[in-house]
């Protein structure tokens, strides 16, 4: 049972990862219809930046959040720069600059950081916290912690902000929301920057401590695809639930899968999240809580 | 006031739909725009509010003069913010966020205060939604859901105000209410253009009226002549001429479109 909750627990602690990345994909999507292919790219600089300023002797916490910003302003100005221009055009046109975006910032980050892993320092140690006869790394403690404040937060915005408010409005019904005179671009550029601070908090735990940052990371995000598929495209909460039953799911299959599948090899669960995605999307065409009918501009 | 002078609209190239409008609104008057399906009404309020772009349309010629400024070509926040809001065809609330929620996105381009104020009028105007302020806006009923897209365009403060056929699919004594609620925020200083394929109603309350079709201006003059008018009465009102009120078969009912022959 105790291994059980620990496999539990692990799994909610990487879903809670997943929930982020996939989180900033749905908001991403509902401000403009489009999948953002560059979105592990964001996550991967963010934690480039996050390690360049504590590499300068910067507090672990000050280093976040300013990364956080500048990832920020950086999806913001990609968003711009490369994505405006295509507003009113065919969608595959602009989901096709994104894919292009995420292969120019693995690049940028290979050619300005190398591909030597690095550390993101260990603010949190191995140290461990044990409950009854549960063992729970104080490293997954903060990272669960960290990004139910991140997602609380963006939760709060959303619900009682005017910029929250617009950012539903437009989503919901993009053009009634420009006759109310809410800027398109200002909601996009607003979701970019939100979507990149998420993913730089996420980055920034996939990477700190034992596990080390390489450009591999931007990755991740393929597998927080699934999570946002799950919980429905343009459902922020759905990308929440996607994410925690992708990261259990993952925990649970790595754990157990010697026990139960072990003709399928213990590799088995990088595949996991991809089963259990097309079996939802079987029954459910539109996820958990995708709405039916997606408009958009 | 607002004044369009000629304008032609254009979407995707190639399909004209306005062809040298002309309309005048004066300041505090409710102008009534009636014309059939396909007349070109609502992409006349599209032009003048900066909606074209959302569906590829574009202005080709004439212009659209707000209070002597041109005010063609800027996008929809910089011409709510010059005071002009429009109520779009079929609602369009905003369905899964609540009444307040509507209402404090149609006040977006206002700060806290005016907000304020501009709530306190809107459930002065629609007590019906005081009641339902915390409902989600998709669950109300089609009444309710205009009182809602009505008050949500009042929280911008307009001095101008588009309404695009708010009696759509209503039943008749909801009608009566918008149209009341219509007469009430004009006495308040709101001037109104008012797009409607129900003459009646719309007639009754305006005090000018123009016939679009196939857009083109066929008729304009105030409200009484036009709903005097006979070929009003036949094709908007639903009224046949004279006494013996016979009904006439569509194959005799006059077109104000001039056939065109090819050849000879």
């Amino acid at each position: 049972m105790s291994e059980f909750l620990e496999l539990s627990f692990a799994g909610i602690a990487l879903g809670s990862r997943y929930a982020l990345v996939a989180l900033g994909f749905v908001i991403i999507f509902r401000a403009t219809g489009v999948i953002n292919f560059a979105h592990g790219g964001l996550m991967l600089l963010g934690a480039y930046f996050a390690y360049a300023l504590i590499a300068t002797g910067m507090p672990f916490a000050l280093a976040v959040v300013l990364a956080m910003l500048g990832t920020a302003a950086f999806g913001a100005t990609v968003e711009r720069v490369a994505l405006r221009p295509l507003v009113g055009r065919p969608v595959y046109a602009a989901i096709m600059v994104t894919v292009g975006l995420l292969f120019i910032m693995e690049q940028l980050a290979t050619t300005i950081w190398g591909h030597n892993a690095l550390t993101l320092g260990d603010p949190w140690g191995l140290d461990t916290v044990t409950a009854g006869d549960v063992v729970m790394p104080v490293k997954d403690l903060w990272t669960i912690g960290l990004a139910a404040l991140a997602l609380a937060a963006f939760f709060v915005l959303l619900r009682y902000t005017r910029i929250g408010v617009a950012m539903r409005a437009t989503a919901a019904d993009p053009e009634a929301a420009l006759a109310q005179g809410i800027s398109a671009g200002r909601i996009t550029a607003v979701s970019w920057a939100i979507a990149a601070a998420l993913a730089t908090v996420a980055g920034v735990t996939f990477a700190a401590g034992p596990n080390a940052l390489s450009p591999g990371l931007s990755t991740v995000a393929l597998i927080a695809f699934p999570a946002m598929i799950l919980g429905g495209m343009d459902s922020p909460g759905g990308a929440v639930v996607g994410g925690l039953i992708i990261g259990l799911v993952q925990s649970l299959t790595a754990g157990y899968q010697e026990d139960v599948l072990p003709w399928a090899g213990e590799n088995v669960h990088h595949v996991m999240p991809f089963v259990v995605m097309i079996l939802i999307l079987l029954v459910r065409p539109y996820g958990l809580f995708g709405t039916r009918e997606v408009r958009r501009i | 006031m607002l004044a369009v002078h000629g304008l032609e609209v254009v979407y995707d190239d190639v399909v004209l739909v306005l062809r040298g409008v002309s309309l005048e609104v004066p300041t505090g008057a409710i102008v009534a725009l009636l014309g059939a399906n396909g007349a070109g009404k609502t992409t006349l309020l599209r032009a003048i509010t900066g909606l074209l772009d959302v569906h590829r349309g574009r202005i080709t010629k004439g212009e659209v003069l707000l209070d002597g400024d041109r005010i063609h070509g800027r996008d929809a926040p910089a011409i709510v913010r010059r005071g002009v809001a429009q109520v779009m065809e079929g609602r369009r609330v905003f369905a899964e966020m609540t009444v307040d929620e509507n209402l404090r996105a149609g006040g977006f381009t206002r700060n806290r205060m005016q907000n304020r104020e501009a709530y306190d009028r809107v459930m002065d105007l629609f007590p019906k939604l005081a009641e339902r302020r915390d409902s989600t806006a998709g669950y109300l009923s089609g009444g309710e859901q205009q009182m809602v897209a009505m008050g949500r365009a009042m929280m911008a403060s307009p001095k101008l105000l588009l309404l695009d056929e708010p009696s759509l699919g209503l039943a008749p004594r909801i009608v009566e209410q918008i149209r009341d609620i219509i007469v009430t925020l004009n006495e308040q200083g709101t001037t109104v253009l008012l797009v409607e394929q129900n003459a009646n109603m719309a007639l009754s309350i305006a005090t000018h009226g123009t016939v679009l079709e196939t857009g083109k201006v066929v008729k304009e003059g105030p409200a009484a002549d036009l709903l005097g008018d006979e070929d009003i009465q036949e094709f908007y009102l639903g009224i046949s001429g004279g006494d013996g009120a016979q009904r006439r078969s569509f194959r005799d009912v006059k077109s104000y479109r001039r056939r065109k022959r090819w050849g000879a």
